[in-house]
């Protein structure tokens, strides 16, 4: 048997009636990945939090190396060798990496000394390979270096078990690949990892043994190597999985959109959109493939009228609509589900109510007479919604920020999808979302689609495109590579035209 | 024109010096993440307490600290509001400075039975002889112990906020309380702690009108002053320096607001009363345009909430 660095027995937690965790029993062993795994609020990171002191457990026990553990705040964790990297990184963007770094180590009113930390930070970047500016404000990092600044501040502060919580949500897939290897290293250098995700194919390729919890209890604790993608999956949301659906055919014949050789400026060279063409047909589903950061952004964004064009048209039901506002193209029959649920798809610290009427309150019957605004109707539009779109907790007056990131989303396909949306541009519909989730939202996207609406789903996951889409074009610098129907080419070769290579076999260059 | 810039600078050290004081306790709250509104209210409490030690002990030091202690007590309560009860907390500043008003006026006939003395004993001008006859900036060395103190606090405040590691804790809870609780700081401690700070300073500021400036106390003296504290934050980038020289500025305006009622322009003078508050806005609207404060600020930290 492994040394065991850390155990927790019957730990439960309780956030008033809701019991987040119970019961549960974890142990990690020396120099080996233990996966957390579930759906979003299983009781992963409040599970984690009680053991990085940050929520205090109501029964149950830790250890660590065998000696029980009082924390009563993260510092006693970080003293005992515990450092945890959160999903929303801890970090202070107005200072400087190394500031970060150092930030609580000393709190007295003697001159901060930089110089031996600096060292030291700067030997621990030296072992990792990390290339950081120590003087750079985390404002101006990429996310990738920021979560990298998590780490270096973990193991500063001598981490002998690091706790991760959903690293990957935020990385590209270079920079997933990357953190893999610094993780590998961890090991090699005999520290232990718990790490908190609900991606199996991460759990599967970097974990030795993963728990499964569902709804606050452990479900398994399992060898990985010993069992398949889908029996985890099917542990973690209780039924088996099946990522496919039936897909209607296509027949309509006439575009509900065409976008015709559209420029617009990206947040760099790689995402501007260099003439850009395509169509929707009513009732299809057109996926676009590819690595995130080629102008998916930009094109979700132009589409909506929210980035003008530099040249192109577009034009929607017949009718150029090139440069008509954001709220006309809404009146007219877009839908619009944003990148980023917090900052671009709801408010945060409205109602869900409230956040359902937001592309339609100045209409009736929520607005009378142009000015009287009536709460009562947003209020009962909201019960319905809450209900039909399985909104949990299922309480309207709830605020957006309170929910869980699946039923986020489902308050925003609420509020798009809800008005028969004629077109609806759907961006990384699935992202950081659960099985569970997901599949609710592809559901309601493919029955958007055979009730007549055009479809545009941008996505990285390029399972979701396979599963749901009736075309898929490929973006790669913001230029289109191809087009296919899926289940007509194999994966290398979209794989291919994803890096830049287009259908014909000719590498595209600028 | 001389005479002009020498009584201009005089008005300005003399009057903004309170403001000067208040504003670095002001700051050194938003630096935590706290919006110290209360300040009008800190600052009547300590100006009538210092007036109060200053006519029982007849010692302004003594004066002074019964001030400093005044404006303890009556910044905690926005404090313990602010951070353990965790209400808004411009809503409790508001509230707090009607309050200290109110008490003011009442405390005046519960201490003075007799009728309130016109004059106590105040601080004496500190001359720096022969550097107090240079022209123009002579001013400059003839000035009470407070309005010293007051400018020796700027690079103080400075060095022990951007250069201690407390004053990094300090910072961190301002930006980003999480972060900083994840790293084992106490987020409720440090903002209490820059409360108490701010009710020295701002304890002092009183006394500094009302023992400094003037002799007395009276109901209302503070006149705003409190507020502009607040303000002077605003002007002055959310730096040190910066509060100082928006101080000396809404100072000089006062400056100027008496020089013109003296100078018999036909205008009411209750025109010039608005001239700090008028400057204000011009300036914030004109040259320093958007400034942007501690990004935590005025938010109550509740443990484990996104």
């Amino acid at each position: 048997m492994q040394d065991i660095v850390l155990e927790m027995k019957g730990v439960t937690k309780r956030f008033g009636s809701l019991v987040a965790n119970d019961s549960v029993d974890f142990d990690l062993r020396k120099g080996e990945v233990h996966a957390l795994l579930g759906e979003n609020g299983a009781g992963k990171t409040t599970l984690m939090n009680c053991l990085y002191g940050i929520y205090r457990q109501e029964e149950g026990d830790i250890f660590y190396k065998g000696q029980k553990l009082e924390l009563n705040n993260p510092k006693d964790a970080i003293k005992v060798g515990i450092g945890m990297v959160h999903q929303h990184f801890m970090l202070v963007p107005v200072m400087t990496v190394l500031e970060n770094i150092i930030l609580g180590q000393t709190d007295n009113l003697k001159k901060i000394d930089f110089k031996t930390p600096r060292k030291k930070v700067q030997e621990l970047c030296d072992t990792y390979g990390f290339q950081l500016d120590l003087d750079a404000k985390i404002a101006d990092l990429s996310v990738g270096a920021q979560q990298k600044v998590e780490l270096v501040k973990a193991l500063y502060r001598g981490a002998d078990v690091l706790i991760l919580d959903e690293p990957t949500a935020v990385l590209t897939p270079n920079e997933v690949n990357e953190l893999f290897v610094i993780l590998k290293q961890f090991i090699e250098q005999g520290k232990s990892i718990i790490l908190i995700s609900h991606k199996l194919w991460e759990v599967k390729r970097l974990s030795n043994r993963c728990t499964v919890l569902r709804s606050g209890k452990v479900v398994q604790t399992v060898n990985t190597d010993e069992v398949e993608e889908t029996d985890m999956a099917a542990m973690m949301v209780g039924k088996k999985v099946t990522f496919s659906y039936e897909k209607t055919p296509v027949t309509n014949t006439d575009n509900i959109l065409e976008v015709d050789s559209i420029c617009a400026k990206g947040l760099n060279l790689a995402s501007t959109l260099k003439k850009v063409s395509f169509s929707i047909k009513r009732g299809e589903i057109l996926g676009v493939a590819g690595v995130d950061g080629n102008g998916q952004f930009e094109l979700g964004e132009s589409l909506m009228g929210l980035t003008p064009l530099t040249e192109g048209k577009i034009s929607f039901d017949g009718k150029d609509i090139s440069t008509m506002p954001t709220r006309e193209r809404i009146e007219n029959g877009f839908a619009y589900i944003p990148e980023d649920r917090m900052t671009q798809g709801l408010v945060m610290d409205f109602s869900l109510s409230e956040n359902y009427v937001l592309n339609k309150y100045e209409h009736e019957p929520y607005t009378t007479h142009k000015v009287v605004f009536h709460s009562k109707a947003v209020e009962s539009h909201g019960e319905v919604l809450t209900e039909e779109y399985d909104v949990r907790p299922r309480n309207p007056k709830a605020f957006a920020k309170s929910l869980s990131g699946g039923n986020q989303q489902k308050v925003i396909l609420a509020r798009e999808l809800s008005s028969d949306p004629k077109i609806i541009i759907a961006m990384h519909p699935t992202r950081g979302l659960d099985i569970g989730a997901s599949e609710f939202v592809h559901h309601k996207l493919l029955t958007a689609k055979e009730n007549g609406s055009g479809v545009l789903v941008i996505s990285a996951d390029l399972d979701e495109i396979l599963a749901i889409a009736d075309r898929v074009i490929v973006i790669n610098e913001g230029k289109i590579m191809g087009e296919f129907v899926p289940g007509e080419i194999d994966l290398s070769e979209i794989g291919l035209m994803m890096g830049g290579i287009s259908r014909n076999g000719e590498e595209v260059q600028e | 024109m001389l005479a002009f810039i020498e009584g201009m600078l005089g008005a300005a050290i003399r009057t903004g010096c309170p403001i000067m004081l208040c504003g670095l306790g002001c700051l050194f709250c938003s630096k935590a993440g706290i919006i110290n509104f209360a300040m009008e209210g800190v600052m009547t409490m300590g100006a009538f307490f210092a007036v109060l030690g200053s006519y029982l002990t007849g010692s302004p030091w003594i004066g002074l600290l019964c001030g400093i202690v005044a404006g303890v007590i009556s910044n905690m309560i926005l404090g313990i509001m602010a951070i353990t009860v965790k209400v808004n907390q411009v809503v409790v500043g508001t509230g707090l400075n009607s309050l200290c008003l109110g008490l003011s006026s009442y405390l005046i006939s519960f201490c003075y039975p007799d009728g309130m003395p016109n004059k106590v004993n105040a601080f004496k001008t500190i001359s720096f002889g022969p550097l107090a006859k240079i022209p123009v900036i002579g001013v400059l060395f003839e000035q009470q112990a407070l309005t010293y103190i007051a400018f020796l606090l700027v690079p103080v405040i400075f060095y022990v906020i951007n250069k201690t590691s407390f004053g990094m804790a300090i910072r961190a809870c301002g930006e980003h309380p999480h972060a900083a609780d994840s790293l084992g700081i106490n987020v409720d401690k440090k903002r209490y702690t820059a409360v108490l700070i701010a009710g020295v300073l701002g304890g002092m500021g009183g006394a500094a009108l009302a023992i400094g400036q003037m002799s007395m106390f009276s109901i209302g003296m503070v006149a705003g002053r409190g507020y502009l504290s607040w303000s002077a934050v605003t002007i002055g980038k959310f730096s040190p320096i910066g509060v100082m020289l928006a101080s000396l500025l809404f100072g000089a305006a006062t400056g100027l607001q008496v020089r013109a009622k003296t100078l018999g322009i036909p205008i009411p003078s209750q025109f010039f009363s608005m001239f700090p508050y008028l400057l204000t806005m011009i300036i914030l609207a004109s040259v320093i345009g958007r400034t942007s404060g501690p990004k935590a600020i005025g938010k109550p930290f509740i443990k484990g909430e996104r």
